[in-house]
């Protein structure tokens, strides 16, 4: 009988001071929590707050560990298992730079346009393309990039909110 | 009002503030300022170790004896560095710890200069929380914080590091009352639906054990009466952690000794054949578990602890509780009271009658001779001639540890202090000497292991200086006995360098520091020994030269389950132990 490992999408908002994010990070690596993508940017300046974004795996009490030694960090203020709480939001960006001429670089662009990824740098041999989406969307693009001259990528891992009015 | 001060001079004030009487130190170039204002007063009391891992084990026994926070100061650099073993191990076992370390200049920082470490860096997952403090201005608030953070929830070690030109600059005071920090609000008080689902769980039980832990400790003396009272209301019988001996006195009748690795047979079974367990403020660690798969299978379980990352971390339990033990078991008594709770007498009875039967087992006999001291006689010997004088007890690690937690016994909370989670030898000298700095009239004795106590040996220069009458007896068996008693278990009896080779003469040695050595060779020398040992108003060190062969049971090797403990020497495993047995630690 082996443990469902399942794919939960956290929500964390801590206090934005020196060393919180090693303080996440360390705690993932220390106590050996997979992180399958991690955000973390300042989302409320005037109360130095920062919202880190965490999907991570694992078995059901693995899960609720992780957010048992989340909310134990002295400046965390919320934790969120979006994954539980109901509909959510999950996006990411990424840039993606392609390099080529002729047929390949027409089809390039003509499947940026289908996946409505915008071109925000162009030569005469080469795309940059940024695309919003979802994390399955943004796979299947790429791959198709990597057929056309896909030279490099930066993804920015993702971001998350839930469904309705309800805040964080 | 708003005087200024200096950052050194804030630092004292606000220790002053938060109650701080003592701090355990060592100083250097990065803390002078902090001894300089150290010297100018005489509110807080500074005890000069002689190792910085010295000056936060001191703490420790300080507090563990006290309740209080303990307090250290030492230098950057190595002096963090030194103090980093200490840290680990008041964060395992719960121990409330404020490290004060001192920093190189705030616009050094980050270039390799002399003395610098990333103490914040290294510490931080040694803390509970740590602090770098840039701004002299945040300096009281932090300290304050710091102190709350420390004692309240789990209790922990907090560090400040503090770079020396913040401690040179002028700023303003800011007193404790007007800092509420900003997210940290433990769960203190239960929540009520959950006590009662647990006193129901409890009424219907017909084989119900309290296994308690040092949650019940931190808690305070208050929790251990009221688990007292709950245990002896009720009938149930009850066990503990290592770290949780003395919440429920060991002469109770509903005492069954410690649970665990070399816990009694008699607890060990009934925490294998329980039907209710009752978890007060411990942690369901793998020393007490053994085989997870196989610990009390037919159970239903009950978890109070104050933090939540402790429940379902190791063992799935049925109502988790969050609360302090003192809260939740005020809520236990009222609610078992209110509502008229009695659990099924002749179920309790029968229950009684099997624990009677795993008693009678009597599972600490040893071979009785007079022609060696054997150490679990020397324990014996010690306990019946410290009687009546209320002694604090700390240890080493090894068998000695595990010896003293079986054969002496503890009435009262705040008596026994020992290195539970991360078993650090080296623990108990200068835990003895923070525990004889809070009770200076005590008796204070360190249960000792001839290896143990060379790890930490440099402080018997700290309690002559301080006139420390702290009494080192060590169990003298010439071996790393717990090592060696594994290798012989599980590894062949290969015993690759488990001897204790080239031993320092003990009594020359503490005669050589300003101590009283004395020594014990024959079991007829040693109870004029123990006697002088304790009527000297002296730090006394004894060496105890005992059975070098004795084996520490019951014992429940690594991957086996309650059932499957061993007695005695006599006693083998059922089958070898298992792989997964052997890769434990
Ligand atoms: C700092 C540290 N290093 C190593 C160990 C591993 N260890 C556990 S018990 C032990 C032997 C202790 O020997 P001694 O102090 O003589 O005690 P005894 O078991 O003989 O009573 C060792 C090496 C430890 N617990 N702590
Ligand atoms: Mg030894």
């Amino acid at each position: 009988m082996d443990p469902i490992i399942e794919k939960h999408t956290i929500s964390v908002l801590v206090d934005n001071e020196p060393g919180v994010l090693a303080r996440v990070i360390g705690l993932f690596s220390g106590r050996g929590y997979n992180i399958e993508s991690l955000t973390v940017a300042e989302t409320d300046a005037e109360q130095k707050l920062s919202r880190i974004t965490v999907v991570t795996s694992g078995t059901r009490m693995i899960i609720e560990q992780i957010k048992a030694q989340l909310d134990r960090l002295v400046p965390v203020h919320k934790v969120r298992d979006l994954t539980d709480e109901g509909p959510h939001i999950e996006r990411e960006l990424a840039l993606i730079k392609v390099a080529g001429t002729g047929e390949r670089r027409i089809e390039a662009l003509r499947l940026a346009d289908i996946f409505k990824a915008r071109v925000v740098d162009a030569t005469l041999t080469s795309f940059v393309f940024e695309m919003t989406g979802a994390v399955d969307e943004l796979d299947d693009f790429i791959g198709l990039m990597r057929q056309l001259g896909l030279v490099d990528v930066s993804r920015t891992g993702i971001a998350a909110i839930s469904k309705g009015p309800a805040a964080l | 009002m708003s005087e200024k001060l200096t950052g050194a001079e804030i630092l004292i004030k606000a220790l002053r503030d938060q109650g701080v009487d003592v701090i355990f130190g060592y100083p250097g170039g990065a803390v002078l300022p902090i001894y300089d204002a150290l010297f100018k007063q005489n509110d807080v009391r500074h005890i000069l170790v002689r190792h910085e891992q010295a000056a936060v084990h001191a703490a420790e026994g300080y507090a563990r004896s006290t309740g209080k926070v303990g307090c250290v100061l030492v230098t950057s650099g190595p002096g963090a560095t030194n103090a980093v073993t200490g840290l680990v191990d008041a964060l395992m076992d719960s121990i409330p710890i404020v490290c004060l370390t001192g920093q190189v200049p705030t616009h050094l920082i980050g270039n390799d200069a002399f003395q610098e470490a990333d103490t914040t860096g290294i510490t931080r997952p040694a803390t509970k929380h740590n602090y770098l403090v840039k701004q002299v201005d945040q300096l009281a608030r932090t300290v304050h914080e710091a102190f709350y953070v420390a004692r309240t929830g789990r209790p922990g070690p907090v560090l400040i590091d503090l770079p020396k030109d913040v401690q040179f600059a002028e700023g303003t005071y800011t007193a404790p009352q007007e800092v509420r920090h900003k997210t940290y609000r433990p769960q203190v008080k239960p929540e009520i639906a959950r006590v009662e689902e647990a006193i129901e769980l409890i009424a219907s039980a017909k084989r119900p054990i309290l296994y308690t832990g040092g949650g019940v400790i931190n808690s305070g003396p208050l929790a251990s009466q009221l688990l007292t009272q709950f245990a002896r209301m009720t009938n149930i019988p009850v066990t503990s952690t290592l770290m949780g001996l003395g919440a429920f006195p060991a002469s109770d009748p509903q005492w069954l000794g410690m649970v665990g690795m070399h816990g009694t047979y008699e607890a060990n079974l009934a925490m294998h054949g329980c039907d209710v367990m009752i978890n007060l403020g411990a942690r369901f660690d793998d020393r007490v578990t053994g085989k997870l798969s196989a610990f009390a299978p037919g159970s239903k379980k009950i978890h109070i602890d104050i933090d939540p990352s402790s429940i379902n971390k190791n063992v799935a339990v049925d109502i988790p509780v969050v609360g302090d033990c003192a809260h939740v078991l005020e809520d236990m008594i009222r609610i078992w009271k209110a509502r008229q709770k009695q659990l099924d007498k002749a179920a309790l009875k029968s229950w009684w009658a099997q624990i009677g039967t795993w008693r009678s087992v009597d599972c600490l006999r040893y071979q009785r001779t007079d022609k060696v001291i054997k150490p679990q006689y020397a324990l014996e010997r010690l306990r019946e001639l410290t009687r009546g004088r209320d002694p604090y007890v700390t240890t080493e690690v090894g068998q000695h540890q595990m010896w003293a937690a079986q054969f002496l016994p503890f009435e009262q909370p705040n008596r026994w202090m020992t290195s539970g989670g991360l078993g650090t030898m080296g623990y108990g000298l200068p835990a003895a000497i923070g525990v004889q700095i809070a009770h200076p009239d005590a008796l204070v004795v360190d249960v000792a292991g001839e290896a143990s106590i060379m790890m930490n040996i440099q402080e018997l220069s700290t309690a002559v200086q301080y006139k420390l009458p702290v009494k080192i007896f060590i169990l003298n068996n010439q071996w790393m006995g717990m090592v060696r008693q594994w290798q012989e278990l599980l590894h062949g009896s290969r015993y690759s360098e488990s001897y204790s080779e080239a031993l320092p003469d003990f009594v020359k040695l503490a005669e050589a520091f300003g101590c009283v050595g004395l020594r014990a060779t024959s079991v007829d020398e040693l109870d004029g020994v123990i006697t002088q040992m304790i009527e000297t108003r002296r730090p006394v060190v004894v060496d105890v030269c005992v059975d070098q062969k004795e084996n520490c049971f019951p014992m429940i090797p690594g991957g086996k389950a309650h059932n499957e403990i061993l007695l005695g020497p006599d006693d083998k495993p059922g089958q070898a132990t298992p792989e997964e047995g052997m890769v434990l630690v």
